[in-house]
């Protein structure tokens, strides 16, 4: 397939995932809209055109692993495993439902394909670590991603993981920072500034490169990137928009967590069935 | 008040880590600068590439240990009891509700890390973590029971919180017949008038303790209570029902630890009275451990007091019935 054809394709996944997004949070009642909308490229690069997993033996010795530190997208995550294969795209709906597997915080003793529960921010950086560090002691070839808010690099444990996987020279862990510039209560700037981001992580040992986290080209070379280095961790700090896509909830500090009603469904699918048809031959 | 002796073992932890390592394969263990307490130098000369130091950062400790441990590992990590807890309850809480085999080493617990002050003395360590679901707490009574803890939890992997002694510890059980199980506890002394629960460093003075009953007419059970979670409620109850009165010996808070997990049971299926040993709610002081245990009431004497306050209680209770 043409190289052009595959992109395409992918950015088609991503339309799908951010209707599923809005859909899933209008449905449970409540969930994040923002976070979830941002990650999208990022999720969908690694699942649909990156990572070696298998959905139909989700534990498959032989995975690539991927853990969503930020685990409020969970939505965004659900959609990409359902999309991918893992359970059925008619569960999706039943986000956040009472007793459903699908809470609104990710927990992978219930739901295939997620590797890891989260939710409580700022631990994912340190399970991945381990997880890189068991790799390499069984000699097994093959990858560990973490995706991290840039909320989360306030989070003192972010930096103690960020120092010990330098420390250890594990150049088969990727990190993702969903760089949306948006927390719970305002701007990342106005509550807890962390720039310079790239040159902190730097700091600390890794190779950092800076994209677009929304262009998935930029994202795909830059995974290429990183996983030819292999002697030091990586990190793409991949600038986004919060609640990319839909217009109102676009760099909207409320839409971090926030019900949709009907009235607002219609309006974001209206907006993301028109940005889909752009990918579409006339 | 004669004493009771034990023979002394040098780091009975560190050594069946060692000893174990090579039967299991998927043994390894993450230290945060503090192996001098948990005595995992011998394991790791011994399996160098299965040993991480992370340095002072526990919380981080923990998060690997955990991605270890979903990856098919058993993943032991340590420092002081203190640190083990308060500064990693949340990190324990994922790996519990991942259900990854992370075993978190609470050394030198409760009063035994006299000699570095209140900072260093973990005395809610038990409270923390029996409050976590899935998490299993172990508390080793001696060097017997250390190594056999360790064996255990390697058999049966899962989110445990072990509290273990740190450098020497005595032994009271047979390393040659004793094994440990989760779930089950161990009568040492037998008696009719008043059971004494114990568990870690209390072991020894509740033994010493119905010993000076015994001389005194007052018939003791001891019973070592090393799996507070899962506790053994039919020991507990056959003890209720036995000797009428309880009373529980714990180097920890009497808020939420083992006289707390006793309560529980007995208040549920057959209240007796129960008078509990421990620190009652105070920061520890520096000071050798002898001392201290004096200072704070849990002597093998406060055991004996305890004892007779129990009795005392249960004669109250069936005047008033």
């Amino acid at each position: 397939m043409a190289e052009d054809e595959r992109i395409i394709q992918l950015r088609r996944t991503c339309q799908d995932v951010r209707r599923d997004v809005v859909r899933m949070i209008h449905a449970g009642g409540s969930g994040h809209p923002g976070g979830s909308l941002s990650v999208v490229e990022i999720l969908t690069a690694l699942y649909f055109e990156v990572m070696k997993v298998n959905p139909e033996d989700p534990g498959w010795g032989g995975r690539d692993r991927l853990i969503l530190s930020k685990g409020h997208a969970s939505s965004a995550l659900y959609s990409v495993l359902a999309r991918r294969g893992y359970f059925p795209i008619e569960d999706l709906l039943s986000f956040n439902a009472p007793g459903s597997r699908l809470q609104k915080h990710i927990d992978m003793l219930r739901v295939p394909g997620v590797e890891v529960s989260s939710g409580s921010l700022g631990q994912g950086l340190s399970v991945g670590i381990g997880m890189a560090l068991a790799d390499r002691l069984d000699g097994k070839d093959r990858r560990v991603y973490v995706v991290l808010s840039d909320g989360e690099c306030q989070a003192g444990q972010t930096w103690e993981a960020a120092m010990a996987a330098a420390h250890f020279g594990l150049g088969k862990l990727i990190a993702f920072v969903d760089r949306n510039r948006l927390q719970t209560d305002g701007t990342i700037g106005e509550i807890m500034g962390i720039s310079p981001l790239e040159d902190k992580w730097r700091a600390f040992g890794w190779r950092v490169q800076s994209v677009d986290g929304h262009d998935l080209r930029q994202i795909l070379d830059a995974i290429h990137v990183a996983g030819a280095d292999g002697s030091r961790p990586q990190v793409v700090i991949a600038a986004t928009v919060k609640g990319k896509g839909v217009s109102f909830m676009e760099n909207s500090v409320p839409w971090h967590s926030h019900p949709i009603d009907a009235e607002q469904l219609r309006t974001a699918i209206a907006e993301l069935d028109e940005s889909a048809s752009e990918f579409e031959p006339v | 008040m004669s004493a009771v002796l034990f023979p002394i073992v040098e780091k009975p932890f560190g050594r069946a880590l060692a000893n174990l390592g090579e039967r299991f394969p998927e043994l390894v263990v993450v230290d945060a600068d503090l192996q001098r307490a948990t005595d995992t130098a011998e394991f790791r000369s011994r399996f160098p590439s299965r040993y991480w130091n992370v340095g002072v950062a526990e919380a981080n400790m923990v998060g690997i240990a955990t991605g270890l441990a979903l990856s098919g590992k058993t993943a032991f990590c340590g420092t002081f009891a203190c640190f083990a807890s308060q500064r990693v309850c949340d990190q324990a809480v994922l790996a519990a509700y991942c259900r990854a085999s992370v075993v978190i080493c609470g050394v030198e617990p409760g009063l035994t890390s006299g000699g570095n002050g209140a900072t260093h003395q973990g005395m809610l360590d038990l409270a923390i973590m029996r409050a976590i679901p899935n998490m299993r707490v172990f508390e080793a009574g001696d060097a017997t029971e250390t190594a056999s803890l360790v064996e255990f939890v390697l058999e049966h992997p899962g989110p445990t919180y072990l509290r273990v002694p740190r450098a020497k510890a005595p032994v009271i059980l047979d390393p040659a017949a004793y094994r440990f199980e989760s779930g089950r506890a161990v009568r040492l002394a037998e008696g009719r008038d008043v059971t004494i629960i114990a568990a870690g460093i209390m072991l020894p003075r509740a033994l010493q303790a119905a010993e000076t009953l015994h001389a005194e007419g007052v018939g003791a059970r001891v019973v070592n209570m090393s799996s507070i979670k899962p506790i053994d409620e039919a020991e507990i109850l056959a003890a209720a029902r036995d000797t009428g009165c309880l009373v529980t010996a714990e180097n920890h808070n009497i808020l939420g630890g083992l006289g707390s997990a006793v309560a529980e049971v007995v208040s549920a299926h057959a209240p007796v009275p129960l008078v509990r040993v421990g620190v009652r709610d105070a920061f520890g002081e520096v000071g050798p451990i002898e001392w201290l245990a004096d200072k704070f009431s849990m002597s093998p004497t406060d055991i004996v007091d305890a004892a007779r306050r129990a009795i005392a209680l249960k004669v109250g209770i069936g005047e008033r019935a």
